[in-house]
This record gives C-alpha cells, structure tokens and sequence, in this order.
C-alpha cells in the first residue's frame, strides 16, 4: 500500500506550493536588470557558491545571528528549521530503506509509518540501518517540538528570549503559524496512535503509543489523526506564498543574490520585492529602534516591510524613521531596511521637484591647497566646530582652503535619504566640480552626513574623504599636533552615520584618550544610539524627538562624566539642547588641548582662515 | 504693464490689493493637514536668515508661507524647487515647525494641483 486518500491536502498543497513560487520566480527573474541576471547566472559557476552554500546552511538553518542576539532564540529558530529540514532529509533516507533505494513520491517518506509497520526493529535497537532512522527520526521530532515549546513560551515570556516587545501578527499570519505549529504534535500524535497499534515506532512514539493505547481508542482516533497531520501540512503550504513564511525560501535567493554581488538598485524591483519577502517578522528590530521611544513603534523596521509588502501606501510609516541603521545592524536576515526606507520615500516624494540652477554662477572660483575644508550645513550652525577646526589647521601648519567659507551647497544626503536622488546628484555635480577644482589631495569634513555622501556619491578622482576626527588622529599620530591631558571625564557618541555609517570607531576614541579619561558607555560603537536630531526622519515632531534625544542623554551620563564628546555637529547641537551635560564636538575639546608640536616644521605659506 | 509707456518720469507699480477670496486657500488647507506644525509659524524670518539656498537666490520661506497663507499659490512651486532640504532652517525655527517636511508637502501638494 503506497497511497491513501488522506495524502491529499499535503500533497496538493505541496503542488500549489511549488507552482506560486515557479510564478513568483519567474516574475522576479523578469523584472531584472539584464546585468544582474547575467551576474545571477554567473554566480552558479563560481566557487563564491561554496561561499553561499555556506552562508545559507549557517543563517537560514543554524540561525547563527539569531544566536548571536539571545542564545534560546537561536535555538527556538534552529530547531524549527534544522529540525524539520533534517526530518525531511532522514524521511527520505529512510523511505528508501523500505523501497530499495528507489525515490518515492514526496508523501511517501512524510507519511513512512502510516504504510510501513517494521515489527523486526525492537525499541532502542540503534545499530541496524531501520533502528537507527527510526531512533533518528523520533529524536529529530523531539528536537523539533522543544522548539514548539520554547515557541510558546515566548507568547508569555518573551523576555527570555531577549524581546521585550515582539511583532504583532496579523490574523493571516496567526492561521499560518497555527497550521506550522500543528503540524509537529499532530505527527506525534498520529505516529503514537500507529506505534501503539502496530509497535513499529521509536523511543517516542512506541512509548507515548502504549500510553495512549492505555487512555483513548487508538484505533479510532489513528485515521483522523493522519488525515489532520496532512491537513495541517495542506494549509501551511497553502498560506506560505502569503504569509511571513515566505522568508523560508525567499531568505534563500536573497543570500545568493547579495553574494552574487547584486545590489538594491531602483525601487520597487526585483531585489526590493525579494528583500519584502525574506523579512520573517521575527520582531528583532523592535527593541532596538528608538521610535519605540516616541510612541511610534508601528513605523519599526517590521511593519514598515510589511506595509510595502501588503502594498499599503502609508507617507507617514514611510517617513518616521531616523535612519540611524541600528535595525540594520540587527537584522538577522540582513535585510536592507534603509535602502528599502529610501526607496519608498522616492515614491512617496516623486512629485517633488528639483531646481538649481542658481547655484551654477558660484561653482568656478575655488582656491587650490594640500588640504581642503568642507564644514557643512551644519557645521556652519554650530561654528565652534568650525573655528576649532580653523585653529587646528593653523597649529599643524596645513596649507588649506575652506571651500564653504561663505556658505556651503548641501552635500546632497539630506535629499538622498528623502528619497530624492535625481534631485541630490544635481548638488553631487556642483559640488564635485568645486572640489576637484581645489586639487587637493585630502578633503576634510566636519559633519558625518557629508562625510558618508562624499564616500558614497561622489567621484572625486585621487582625493582622500576624511572625518575631522579621523584627519585629527592623523595630525596626531604623524607628530603635527600634540595634545596635552586634561582632567576631565569624557564619554564618547557616536553618530550614527559616521560609526553605523561609515564605520569609524577608533579614531575619534584614540584622539579623546589622549586629552580626556575616557568611560564606556553601555550602548556604543556599533550599538550607539541615535541623537533623536537625524536628518534622516522627515515627520518626527519636536516633542517625539525630545523624548529620543532625553533616552540618549540618559544612557550617555550613566557613568557621570564632566563632558559629553561627540563628533557631529547635528549631534552637538541637539544635545545641547537636552540641558543634562556640558556637549562638546571632538575637534572643540582638541583645539582647548593643543600643546606646541615637539619640533617646529618648516613655515609653509598659510591661508588665512 | 508696458514699461516703454512710462515717459512722465514715475512708474506704475503692480496692483498689490490682494484678493483674499479670488485666491487658491486649498492648498494651505491640505499642507497643513498634512504637517500641522505649519500653523505654528511666527514668520519671524529665522529660517529665511539661515537659509543655505538664500546666501545664493533670493528664496525665502518665510516668503512661501506668507504666500501660501495668502493663497498666493501660482509660482510657488519654482520658488519652493530651490530648497535643498538641508534642514538648517529646521534647526533655528523658535517654534519647531518641521520645515523640511513642510517644503515636501507644500510641493506635492502644488505639484498635484496643478492642471
């Protein structure tokens, strides 16, 4: 006997299954770029695929980032996935025990102990080939349904786990995980009921069979539970295309494309409706993003991916947001939620037009040095930031220019992160031009916003983009400036673009150490919180803002220091605002610090600041 | 007005009445809907002093509110495509109007009005 009626929902919801996601595929391969396919295919033959194989055995089966934040839900997420991908495999393995090595159509193996009964394996005899898969398979089940458990716990307790706050389902999504969570206690049960008529199952089900051969009639109940066990199967493939456990195979094609080096590229498109879908919901990104803070936690990473992905048109989810990347930093998928942010602001702001052209008269005239200075909108706001960094260039000896002395044209960024590129690349072409024409080898600046855009937009031939605190620390260590100690106690932040951002963390810390006594801070480097002054969030109001900016401050003083050091002028000045701490940018507290160098370099000519 | 007219010595001016109820008030209307904080505004001229895009052009948004208040909404939309979003103006508002927000809404909502 190979088959029974009851195989049905499994297997045709299998074949649905199987048939949305070819759809769903080939769509997604149609909607490419003709680069990125060719990229796609590329990738099959190279040894990055190792790579890949790799990656997609530790993410999507080991949850090895999910470990990473809290290690029982790692486990949790590991033994749903490794346990029933091992089921799958040993399932199959075994089936071929009974059919000799022939492959069997797909239901066989899942519903094994429905068709055989092998009486010849006594319980806990491992050695042979049947004992061993039978051993094997009740294990795995068991693996699995801890997983259950830990699984439902975390509806209570989800603290445990690490997650103060978890995602909030929708209803389509609690049918779906009703079926998933079904599907392993009606195996149980369906595989006890055989084992305790026929005594042909493992540790598990052949113990739990004879005890509910003792309480219930088995015989009765063992047909309905097979049929209940295929339903639950049947319905969770069914919902899977629609529900958030599409990111089980999508998860998949997304890693292999990012390794095949394919970018976000223009939204919506292939890669972003790839991306929607390997969003699990898992509620991660909850705890740490900040808006939690202002009330605005329906704007989180998650439920903005989900919006988009029901295709809900909503301005105000799409713009509450900071971008300061923390939710990118703990997404276990690597989702890129800022890109995606972007990309739907983009259409949010489509109608939002563009024209500069009077910025065109001022563009020629730029004065030609080693080094050149670029403070920045906001540098300009906070001008102790500039005129430290004046005096810093004039102690060192540097032959500079300040190419927005009188002024400067936005770098671009603020436009970018509003979704407006077409707009932002006309100030990148203004500002290119200006640059070049100072031939500098190093372009200083103060503010970490340009500083990302000047790496990330623009082309600036042979020209060196350097964050004042990065450019500090060079002065430093090449002798041009020498600090000298003084008594206070200083905490680090920081910004979110220059350390999330753009990744520098030590620089800035290596210059404070040498002036200030520097404590840690309990959210820092790639865990800094964000200043609640970001540029990046479009319809926060200044009460909603406040109440980030205070949370920061909080944790920020914890260790009650004399001074708060930062390294971004947007920051500054919304600390500042806050009242709790003396805030002073980096290039501030080096500038009241300088002592003379220890050997006077050749005077070369000096531009005036 | 043809300014070759004009040989007596004075000039005549444009007509500066403004007709409250020939203006187009909708648009306010939907721009503050859309960002409250608009009805904040003192039109105090911070963000029109600070402005990166006014050390260039004369753009001023303290003008563009005056104007959108007005319903003076005709040329507003190229007035309002000079902004680079800087965000500086937000920074010095003494009355915390989100302004950079405001410039999106305003010119989403004069782009899709107009014919």
């Amino acid at each position: 006997m190979t088959f029974d009626l009851f195989v049905l929902p499994f297997f045709l919801g299998l074949l649905f299954l199987l048939v949305v996601l070819v759809v769903k595929y080939s769509r997604w391969i149609a909607m490419m770029d003709v680069s990125d396919r060719v990229k796609a295919g590329m990738a099959l033959f190279s040894v990055g695929l190792l790579k890949t194989v790799k990656e997609i055995f530790m993410e999507s089966l080991l949850h090895r980032r999910m470990f990473r934040r809290n290690p029982l839900l790692g486990y949790m997420h590991m033994s749903f996935a490794l346990g029933w991908f091992l089921l799958i495999v040993m399932g199959n393995l075994e089936s071929r025990v009974y059919s000799g090595g022939h492959i069997n159509p797909p239901y066989y193996p899942i519903f094994l102990k429905f068709f055989i009964h092998d009486k010849r394996v006594l319980p806990f005899e491992i050695f042979t080939l049947p004992g061993f898969f039978r051993f094997i398979m009740d294990l795995l089940l068991l693996y699995v349904l801890s997983g259950l458990v830990l699984a439902l716990f975390k509806r209570t307790r989800s603290k445990w786990f690490g997650l103060k706050r978890t995602t909030q389902h929708n209803s389509f999504d609690k049918w779906s995980i009703t079926s998933l969570w079904l599907i392993f206690p009606m195996r149980l049960l369906a595989e006890s009921f055989t084992a305790g008529i026929y005594h042909g199952g493992g540790f598990l089900t052949n113990t739990m069979g004879s005890i509910l051969a003792a309480l219930l009639p088995e015989q009765i109940l063992v047909y309905p539970a097979w049929w209940a066990y295929s339903t639950m199967l049947g319905v969770f493939f069914v919902t899977l295309p629609w529900s958030r456990f599409m990111h089980i195979p999508t998860e998949i094609v997304l890693i292999y494309l990012r390794n095949a080096g394919i970018e976000q590229g223009k939204y919506p498109g292939s890669f972003s409706e790839i991306e929607l879908r390997s969003c699990p919901r898992c509620g991660v990104c909850i705890d740490v993003c900040q808006m939690n803070q202002a009330g605005l936690t329906g704007s989180t990473a998650v439920y903005f991916i989900r919006s988009l992905r029901e295709q809900r048109t909503d301005t105000q989810l799409n713009s509450n947001c900071m971008m300061c990347g923390r939710c990118l930093e703990a997404c276990p998928v690597g989702i890129d939620t800022l890109g995606l942010r972007v990309g739907a602001r983009s259409v949010d702001n489509q109608l939002v037009a563009s024209d500069f052209s009077y910025l065109r008269k001022k563009t020629a005239d730029s004065k030609t040095a080693e080094v050149v200075y670029f403070a920045g909108c906001m540098g300009h706001l906070t001008p102790g930031v500039k005129q430290a960094m004046l005096r810093i260039f004039k102690k060192a000896q540097i032959d500079y220019t300040f190419l927005d002395e009188d002024g400067s044209i936005c770098c671009g960024r603020p436009l970018k992160l509003a979704g407006l590129q077409e707009s932002a690349s006309k100030l990148v072409a203004e500002n290119t031009v200006k640059l070049v024409n100072t031939k500098a080898k190093i372009l200083v600046t103060s503010c970490p916003i340009c500083y990302k855009v000047f790496n990330s937009d623009y082309q600036l031939e042979s020209m060196q983009v350097m964050h004042h605190s990065v450019y500090i620390d060079k002065l430093v260590t090449e002798g041009k400036l020498v600090l000298r100690p003084a008594k206070v106690k200083a905490v680090y932040h920081d910004p979110c673009e220059l350390g999330r951002g753009s990744g520098i963390y030590e620089q800035p810390r290596n210059v404070l150490k040498q002036i200030a006594e520097l404590s840690d801070v309990t959210e820092e480097r790639v865990n800094s919180l964000c200043c609640g002054g970001s540029i990046g969030d479009l319809s926060m109001n200044t009460t909603q803002r406040n109440v980030i900016r205070d949370g920061t401050l909080g944790v920020l003083c914890e260790s009650q220091p004399d001074i708060l050091v930062t390294a971004c002028p947007l920051c500054k000045k919304t600390f500042d605002s806050g009242n709790m701490i003396k805030v002073k940018d980096i290039a501030e507290i080096v500038a009241e610090n300088m002592s003379f160098p220890k050997f006077q370099e050749k005077t070369t000519t000096l531009v005036d600041p | 007005m043809n300014k070759k007219a004009i040989i007596f010595g004075y000039t005549f001016t444009r007509d500066r009445q403004i007709d409250f109820d020939a203006n187009n008030h909708d648009i306010c209307k939907i721009v503050a809907a859309a960002e409250p904080s608009l009805n904040l505004c003192i039109s105090c001229g911070s963000c029109a002093a600070t402005c990166s895009a006014g050390l260039f052009t004369d753009f001023s948004l303290r003008q563009v509110i005056l104007l959108l208040r007005r319903g003076e909404t005709k040329d507003l939309d190229k007035e309002i495509s000079k902004c680079m979003l800087c965000g500086k103006c937000q920074l010095v508002c003494p009355r915390n109007v989100n302004t950079r927000n405001l410039i999106l809404q305003i010119s989403k909502a004069l782009t899709s009005a107009r014919p």
